[in-house]
């Protein structure tokens, strides 16, 4: 067998951004022994970017919320195919892990009378958003991190794991290679925490960064686990157009949650002319109840700028598409007008929304104290992922746990802003104790050597071939065609397009060439990497061709109604025993009464 | 069509030398979406760290034309293009390959330093009140990114090399944080002033110049850091500080 370093942990978490890091504190704390891999430094994973900030009803700003408002929001956010019982979850121990978080040293913007503050956010009913100017995530992060420094856990930075490794049924392990050096390493655990986030660079126009490809997903399908609801993709609407380098990159939804509406190039606010009928009677109809409603009057409804993502996307898509869009086929977002409103705007905007400032100023030359921005929809977050149980967060492969952004169920057809951050610290700690728990209770598991000479053999092959094609070359014709053929709005069609050319796009991948040495060679892990967005492209693309309605995230233009047939289930891709990929239906079970009666009490 | 030739740093483990490519310069484009570019056209194996291109996660820190700078917020038409365009790995670190450094030093030493020690919650719901006012300070010290331009440009640690007692310009805003954090209950200022070498410090402002995140960390984090320390030690150039502006002894960082 192939020469490798060797290193033996009880419990193997895979990614450190939100869940990761907070399922290895909580592991830690069970008294395990607790290994994190990740493909970055630490603390530069997805989740600092997050912006907005972390959803949880402790209620500071409206005496009115609590876990069931926040419940009800949540579900109704995806469209009711959520896994209810995630969501209850949720919804009652994100206030718990949010104060968990300033216990650990994060220090959140303040009310009046020294409590964490809460901005408002689209889709949630009250203010509910801790955060820290618009760099959450950050706080978030860095908080995790520092903590985690000091719990005893095995940091492994900048290693890719590229196969788990299984004992029967069971996961035993993963091999992963270190960037740096291109060294292989194998690890062994008894229990493995999947916490790799999303999917983002499988699309052309993105927030996400080159760590996105869909690793966790690919990873768990191969090792049999089920992938769950993978045709629900988040386009948020706002992100930056132009200039071209930075199409894609996003400006958080705080620039509306402080007052910025989107007007088209005639100034319209076009997002008045369509409101749908299920948040009508919570939506401003006029334009100055809007503005109190974001400047915290309790007694005004929110403006049509924060209905959920899915339909703000597809109203600044159609105003683009009908010719009203900005000049870099966008449309405009406008914070400056508060000038109107308030003395000081300039510097209010600042203090508010740094960041933005910031970005726009560097990336773009505008000063968005005085300037409108250009925005238009960008892929930003994947609903679907690793079916998990909702409890402990392990998957159908026994021993293996995912969290955060990967793992599906929580957000159903479509997320709201902020429950992400919640999401990771609720079901992070959950997989990283039960994780521990399952490690404590059952032996190693055994890793055949035979299984890891084939693994490395894999990897290494791109330097093998020659004459092949560059992996960009194939990776840029994927993100193309999932952004064209498989984006906000779907047809089947064009969908099976999408399906043909993914088939043509496989054996391409696995002829590519990669030149150079294994030493930290970008060429060689976006080879890698292919593989993996292949195969989230492939379950995204065959989810959505099934589903045949239209709900949340997943927009089809030949099914533009919500049908109530495809209410009842989850879409499920698992690979058959033939190597082909299927979906099945499975059936949602049904809501008990306690929280069918939330439901009909707080929407 | 502008073009632009930029000379990259390629080579491993400290020797190397430059190399020369020529690419096409479109509007709003960053260093990093040139080198980018040159990896995707002519050297598919230019190794180069990134993550966020916003400016968010401090992965992608080089020195550009000399400077030390964030390559995905530095814009191509802040550069004068009639010129090469000199793009190499931070100079302070081990180097590894092409732009990328090995800077696992600093995860070290953040290691060292006494972790986060709340009071006693005072709230009946287990937590804590704290003003505005009173966490304004050590956000802007939380804002940091991580990308350790200023280690990189600290002298301390660039020319004279003293990784070994010297904790470097991030970690002194690390420390100040925590010192200031208005929960934080323990004492760094004895390791501040003996292994964690605040005195090597000589207030040159040079990291406060390229934070990217615009951290003053010379007169909000080093200068209050070592005015606390010179209320229960002694320090040469606090004095001298202290003289420098007329006897004036407090800094908000006192108070
Ligand atoms: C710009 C932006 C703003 C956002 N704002 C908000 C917000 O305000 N509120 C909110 O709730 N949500 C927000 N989100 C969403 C939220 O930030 C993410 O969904 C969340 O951070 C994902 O966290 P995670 O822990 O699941 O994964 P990540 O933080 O992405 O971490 C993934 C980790 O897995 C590692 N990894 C991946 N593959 C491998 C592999 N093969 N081997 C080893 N390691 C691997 C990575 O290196 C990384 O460490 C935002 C997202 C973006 C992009
Ligand atoms: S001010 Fe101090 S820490 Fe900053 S660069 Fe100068 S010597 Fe280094
Ligand atoms: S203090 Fe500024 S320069 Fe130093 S690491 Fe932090 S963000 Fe970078
Ligand atoms: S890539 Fe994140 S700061 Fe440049």
């Amino acid at each position: 067998m192939a020469e490798m370093e060797r290193v033996d942990h009880d419990v193997l978490v895979i990614g450190a951004g939100g869940a990761g890091l907070r399922a290895a504190i909580a592991a830690a704390q069970e008294g395990v022994r607790v290994g994190l891999v990740t493909k970055s430094l630490l603390g530069k994973a997805h989740t600092v970017m997050a912006e907005g900030g972390i959803a949880a009803a402790m209620a500071h700003v409206d005496e009115r919320d609590g876990w069931r408002v926040h419940f009800a929001d949540t579900m109704r956010g995806g469209q009711y195919v959520n896994n209810w019982r995630m969501a209850e979850l949720h919804a009652k121990e994100a206030p718990d892990r949010v104060r968990e978080l300033e216990a650990w040293g994060a220090l959140f913007d303040r009310t009046s009378d020294g409590r964490i503050l809460q901005r408002n956010f689209g889709g949630h009913k009250f203010p509910r958003l801790a955060h820290v100017g618009d760099r959450t995530g950050l706080e978030m992060i860095r908080t995790l991190q520092d903590h985690g420094i000091h719990a005893g856990i095995d940091v492994h930075m900048e290693h890719t794991i590229v196969t788990l490794l299984t004992d029967g049924e069971r996961v035993s392990g993963a091999l992963a290679y270190d960037r740096e050096r291109g060294r292989f390493k194998c690890f062994r655990a008894r229990s493995i925490v999947l916490a790799t986030g999303g999917i983002g660079r499988a699309f052309r126009i993105t927030s996400n960064s080159w760590e996105y490809t869909g690793d966790g997903h690919a990873l768990a399908y191969r090792a049999g686990a089920a992938l769950q609801d993978m045709e629900f993709v988040q386009f948020h609407p706002t992100g930056m157009v132009w200039p071209p380098s930075v199409r894609g990159i996003l400006v958080t939804e705080g620039v509306r949650g402080e007052g910025g509406v989107l007007r088209n190039s005639k100034g319209e606010r076009f997002m008045f002319a369509d409101i749908p009928e299920n948040y009508r009677s919570q939506t401003a109809d006029n334009e100055d109840e809007g503005w109190r409603y974001t400047q915290g009057d309790k007694t005004a409804r929110r403006p049509p700028e924060l209905l959920t993502r899915d339909h703000v996307a597809r109203c600044i898509l159609k105003e683009v598409r009908e010719g009203r869009g900005s000049p870099h086929g966008g449309v405009f977002l406008d914070i400056a007008w508060i000038k109107a409103r308030m003395p000081n705007s300039a510097e209010h905007i600042r203090k508010k929304l740094p960041s933005m400032y910031h970005q726009f100023k560097q990336l773009a030359d505008i000063d968005i104290t005085t300037t409108p921005m250009e925005v238009g929809p960008t892929t930003h977050y994947i609903m679907g992922g690793i079916r998990v149980d909702g409890d402990s967060q392990m998957a159908t492969v026994p021993g293996l746990f995912a969290a955060g952004e990967c793992a599906a169920g929580l957000h159903g057809a479509n997320r709201l802003g902020g429950n992400s951050l919640s999401d990771l610290l609720v079901f992070g700690k959950r997989a990283g104790e039960y994780a521990a728990r399952f490690a404590r209770s059952n032996g190693a598991a055994k890793i055949a050597d035979a299984d890891i000479d084939s693994a490395v053999a894999a990897a290494l092959e791109p330097f093998q071939r020659s004459g092949g094609e560059s992996p960009y070359q194939i990776q840029h014709e994927l993100q193309d065609s999932m952004q064209e053929l498989v984006g906000i709005v779907r047809r089947e069609e064009e969908m099976q397009r999408a399906l043909t050319r993914i088939a043509e796009l496989r054996p391409r991948a696995q002829d590519v060439h990669v030149s150079g040495n294994r030493e930290y060679n970008p060429g060689w892990h976006t080879a890698l990497d292919l593989n993996n967005l292949l195969t989230v492209s492939e379950a995204i693309t065959r989810s959505a061709i099934e589903r045949k309605e239209s709900r949340g995230g997943h927009f089809r233009d030949d099914f533009p109604a919500k049908d109530a047939a495809f209410a009842g289930f989850n879409l499920v891709c698992r690979r058959g025993t033939d190597g082909a990929m299927k979906v099945e239906r499975i059936a949602i079970p049904p809501l008990p009464d306690h929280l069918k009666a939330v439901i009909a009490e707080e929407t | 069509m502008t073009q632009a030739t930029f000379r990259v740093w390629r080579g491993e483990r400290g020797s190397g030398s430059f190399s020369e490519y020529r690419t096409e310069i479109t509007e709003g484009m960053v260093v990093l979406d040139a080198i980018h570019q040159i990896q995707a056209e002519q050297a598919g194996d230019l190794a180069v760290r990134w993550n966020c291109k916003a400016g968010k996660c401090g992965s992608c820190s080089a020195e550009v034309n000399g400077m030390p700078r964030l390559m995905c917020m530095t814009r191509m038409n802040q550069l004068d293009l009639s010129e090469p365009i000199t793009v190499e790995p931070m100079r302070a670190f081990p180097h590894v390959r092409d732009l990328v450094t090995d800077v696992s030093w600093n995860f070290e030493v953040k290691k060292q330093i006494r972790k986060f020690t709340p009071r006693t919650p005072e709230a009946a719901d287990g937590s804590w009140r704290m003003q505005q006012v009173d966490v304004d300070r050590v956000q802007e010290f939380r804002k940091c990114i991580e990308c350790f331009l200023c280690q990189d440009v600290c002298h301390v640690l660039r020319d004279h090399n003293r990784h070994g007692e010297f904790i470097g310009p991030r970690f002194f805003v690390y420390a100040a944080a925590l010192e200031m954090h208005p929960l934080d209950t323990a004492n760094r200022l004895p390791a501040l002033k003996n292994a964690h070498g605040l005195g090597y410090c000589n207030i040159t402002k040079c990291c406060t110049r390229v934070c990217p995140e615009g951290i003053t960390i010379t007169d909000n984090a080093i200068i209050p850091l070592k005015e606390r320390v010179v209320d229960e030690f002694y320090d040469p150039i606090v004095r001298l500080v202290r003289l420098f502006r007329g006897g004036k002894t407090t800094s908000p960082g006192t108070t």
